[in-house]
């Protein structure tokens, strides 16, 4: 017998749950050492009996759990509590259930506002918001954090297989696992040649400068080319072949591992990186989009309506 | 007083619904229902977002078919801003679109739906799986995780990301391929054209002969069918126009930037999915199984329905063999895994096409951009079925409003008429086991939503 394992999936996409499946022929090891005991995407374990006709939400007893998404409705909640009952250690798995991720970019109107907008598209008849049988949405976008006490945060968007084979690895050993605690700068091998004269920051519009024939080590960093890149305020974790992912693409980065350190605010981070390299950072276009993979913890929130003045 | 039958949450699929199966007092199925249990709102908060950013944002529709969000949506934002990408981008793009269909098969055919054919729709559930395949014929099961993994590595050595990707951006390409990651790629691509080979060869011996009486019987509908060809009618996976055909065989034909005109979007208050239904054939929206109104369906088995023919030399030897078995219209619902094999060969066939094309390694890969107002709709076939990403932008290029019919969401009328169909006919009075709802399961899986 190995060591079971369940999984859950809430409001996500199932590329983290790709990424397990990216963990590639070791995968095939991995599955000596563990027994999954529920995963909806791969195996046939019903919440209410395998006849459906159970009246309680049930998953497995596992030593450890998995948990993928954020928390944006009463179904996922009632999941996620079920899962933090039966799995001795609880693991959030990328970065919506670390930090809502980008569904949680919702929390820009709120859940209520934005999910009747959905349903009143060019091309959608009737507008009305489906009420029966579908699970009730929340107020927000919650990370895992929020709702239930977790034990090991494995942020990424998606995560890096090999951090997640260190973590199942780990626990089954019965260690520690080792994880990255730096920042995306810190694993770029982009040249940096000091504070330039950029003073504004650009959109990604044109390509970064580059000679193609030349390994990435002979770029000149992304930021420093006047290009917005938020290595700088993104923890490490996606590098695979010695470079940051999007920047082996040549391409800035996003932040999608989320704040360097867990209660990190990416956006104010970003501006002061900005601002104290002599970067304006009103030249930042739509601001709020540098939480867009970290809205959740209440980072992210609808406007005050704007006061109407009187004449 | 009936019952109702809760399968919960429908498993090997991408995504959250359930099974709802209505009961009458002497236990017949009375209704049947799939709900779609989740809802992100994409449309609605791109809004205000730079309009270039979005590529890298919408991606996250799908983990499973990320790439097809990222170009759907980069060609939508091309056409806001008034821009062509230069030839090279282009088929930057449609490589990457074809790797990407190449794993994704692979993914759904052995991994996710593999399970009820090689071990058994009876089988035990907790053996029933990809976990399950790995013990009972770790031959094959090590070859599937090779290939597919593979297939996912090629696109993340030469785009940096295969989930989620970035290198799409708008005006073409953001890295230029050079002559050593054409030679890599090339000699990868031709190791899974002869998977795919071998993948077809023993569906054919081991699944589909086995499973004659199922794949003619189970959930099938009687319905309409959407995809994407060319001007010869050639079956097309990113670029073409639309072609959409009713039951009977009769077709229309319209460039993508008119769909609002021909599709509409029904919503039911019992699932977060819309219905998609053909508003053009002017017969409004039912599911009625006996006499559907407006119901189509698209992904694999449609696109195979409505091309004329495939313009690679194996996928259309096994296209014409299709043809010449099951008619056209084929309307088993379980044939959509035929015609993924199909596609599958196909995706290496012209994967390799592209990489011997002598300019894919030119270095011209983005034009200027200049951010504006406009609007812009693309589409590209994504594995489960027609994506369009309709989006407006301001002056300042960013995004005012977005509408998208994700490929699934065609199928969301359809897969509840399968359930429907699965159940009736398999449960009698009041009589069924594990297995036989497993099977009504099979009928949602075969359009690997």
């Amino acid at each position: 017998m190995g060591v079971s394992v369940a999984e859950e999936w809430l409001h996500s996409c199932s590329g983290c749950e790709i990424a397990i499946l990216n963990i590639g022929e070791s995968l095939i090891d991995i599955l000596g050492l563990i027994d999954f005991v529920h995963i909806p995407v791969l195996m046939d374990h019903k919440y209410y009996g395998q006849l459906g006709d159970g009246k309680d939400l049930e998953i497995p007893e596992a030593v450890v759990g998995i948990v993928s998404g954020s928390v944006a409705n009463e179904e996922h909640l009632e999941v996620l509590e079920v899962m933090r009952k039966q799995c001795k250690v609880l693991i959030a798995l990328g970065t919506c259930a670390t930090h809502g991720g980008l569904p949680a970019l919702m929390n820009s109107s709120g859940l209520g506002e934005g999910i009747r907008d959905t349903y009143s598209t060019s091309t959608t008849e009737d507008c009305q918001v489906p009420t029966d049988i579908v699970p009730k949405p929340l107020d927000r976008v919650y990370a895992l954090d929020e709702k239930v006490k977790i034990d090991i945060i494995l942020p990424g968007c998606p995560p890096n297989p090999k951090l997640i084979a260190e973590v199942i690895t780990a626990l089954v050993e019965g260690r520690d696992p080792v994880l990255p605690g730096k920042s995306v700068c810190d694993t770029c091998p982009t040249k940096r040649e000091g504070k330039g004269d950029v003073k504004e920051v650009r959109r990604f519009l044109q390509n970064a400068k580059f000679d193609s024939d030349k390994p990435i080590s002979d770029m000149r960093c992304l930021l420093e080319q006047g290009l917005m890149c938020m290595g700088p305020v993104t923890a490490a974790g996606c590098a695979r072949r010695g470079t940051p992912s999007c920047i082996s693409a040549r391409v800035p980065c996003r932040g999608c591992f989320g704040p360097v350190l867990k209660d990190g605010n990416q956006m104010l981070d970003m501006m002061n990186a900005l601002a104290s390299n002599g970067i304006d950072f009103k030249s930042v276009v739509d601001r709020r989009s540098l939480l867009r993979f970290s809205g959740a913890h209440g980072l992210l929130r609808p406007l005050p309506a704007r006061k109407v003045t009187e004449e | 007083m009936g019952k109702v039958i809760n399968i919960q949450p429908v498993t090997r699929i991408e995504g959250h619904a359930k099974i709802a199966i209505h009961l009458d007092d002497d236990g017949n199925v009375s209704d049947a229902f799939l709900h779609i249990m989740s809802l992100r709102g994409f449309e609605k908060f791109i809004e205000g977002r730079s309009a270039e950013e979005v590529p890298r944002i919408v991606n996250r529709i799908c983990g499973i078919c990320p790439w097809m969000h990222h170009l759907s949506s980069n060609k939508a934002v091309d056409e806001c801003f008034g821009v062509t990408p230069t030839p090279t981008g282009h088929k930057l793009r449609e490589l990457c679109q074809t790797m990407a269909h190449i794993n994704d098969k692979i993914l759904h055919f052995f991994f996710l739906a593999a399970p009820d054919f090689v071990l058994g729709p009876d089988s035990d559930f907790a053996v029933r799986n990809v976990i399950g395949i790995v013990k009972e014929a770790p031959e094959l099961a090590t070859q599937v995780v090779k290939m597919r993994q593979l297939g996912q590595m090629m696109l993340e050595r030469f785009a940096g990301k295969a989930i989620h990707p970035i290198a799409g951006v708008v005006g073409g390409f953001a890295k230029p391929m050079d002559e050593e990651e054409r030679k890599g790629l090339l000699e990868d691509t031709r190791t899974l054209l002869d998977f795919a080979l071998f993948a077809m060869d023993f569906a054919k011996t081991n699944v589909f002969s086995k499973y004659e009486e199922t794949i003619a019987s189970l959930g099938t509908i009687t319905t309409g069918f959407l995809g994407t060809v060319d001007d010869t009618g050639a079956l097309q996976l990113y670029d073409g126009h639309l072609r959409l055909m009713k039951a009977d065989g009769s077709m229309t034909e319209f460039p993508v930037n008119q769909y609002d005109q021909y599709l509409s979007e029904h919503v039911e208050s019992w699932t977060y999915g819309k219905l998609p239904y053909a508003k053009c054939w002017d017969e409004g929206f039912s599911m009625d199984l006996d006499n559907p109104k407006g119901i189509y369906r698209a992904n694999t088995l449609a696109r195979i329905n409505v091309s004329d023919g495939i313009g690679t030399p194996h996928a259309h030897g096994e296209f014409e063999e299709f043809r010449e078995k099951f008619g056209r219209p084929a309307q088993g619902t379980l044939l959509y895994h035929w015609a993924r094999l199909i596609e599958l060969i196909y995706s290496c066939e012209r994967t390799i096409e592209l990489l011997e094309q002598d300019d894919i390694t030119d270095t011209n890969i983005r034009a200027k951009v200049e951010p504006k107002a406009g609007r812009g709709i693309g589409h590209v076939e994504a594995p489960r079925g027609t994506l369009i990403h309709d989006y407006t932008t301001d002056e300042n290029g960013l995004i005012v409003k977005a509408n998208m019919i994700v490929g699934t969401t065609h199928n969301i009328a359809p897969m509840n008429m399968s359930v429907k169909q699965a159940a009736t006919t398999l449960i009698k009075d009041g009589i069924y086991d594990e297995g036989l709802l497993n099977k009504v399961e099979m009928a949602v899986r075969a359009y690997d939503p």
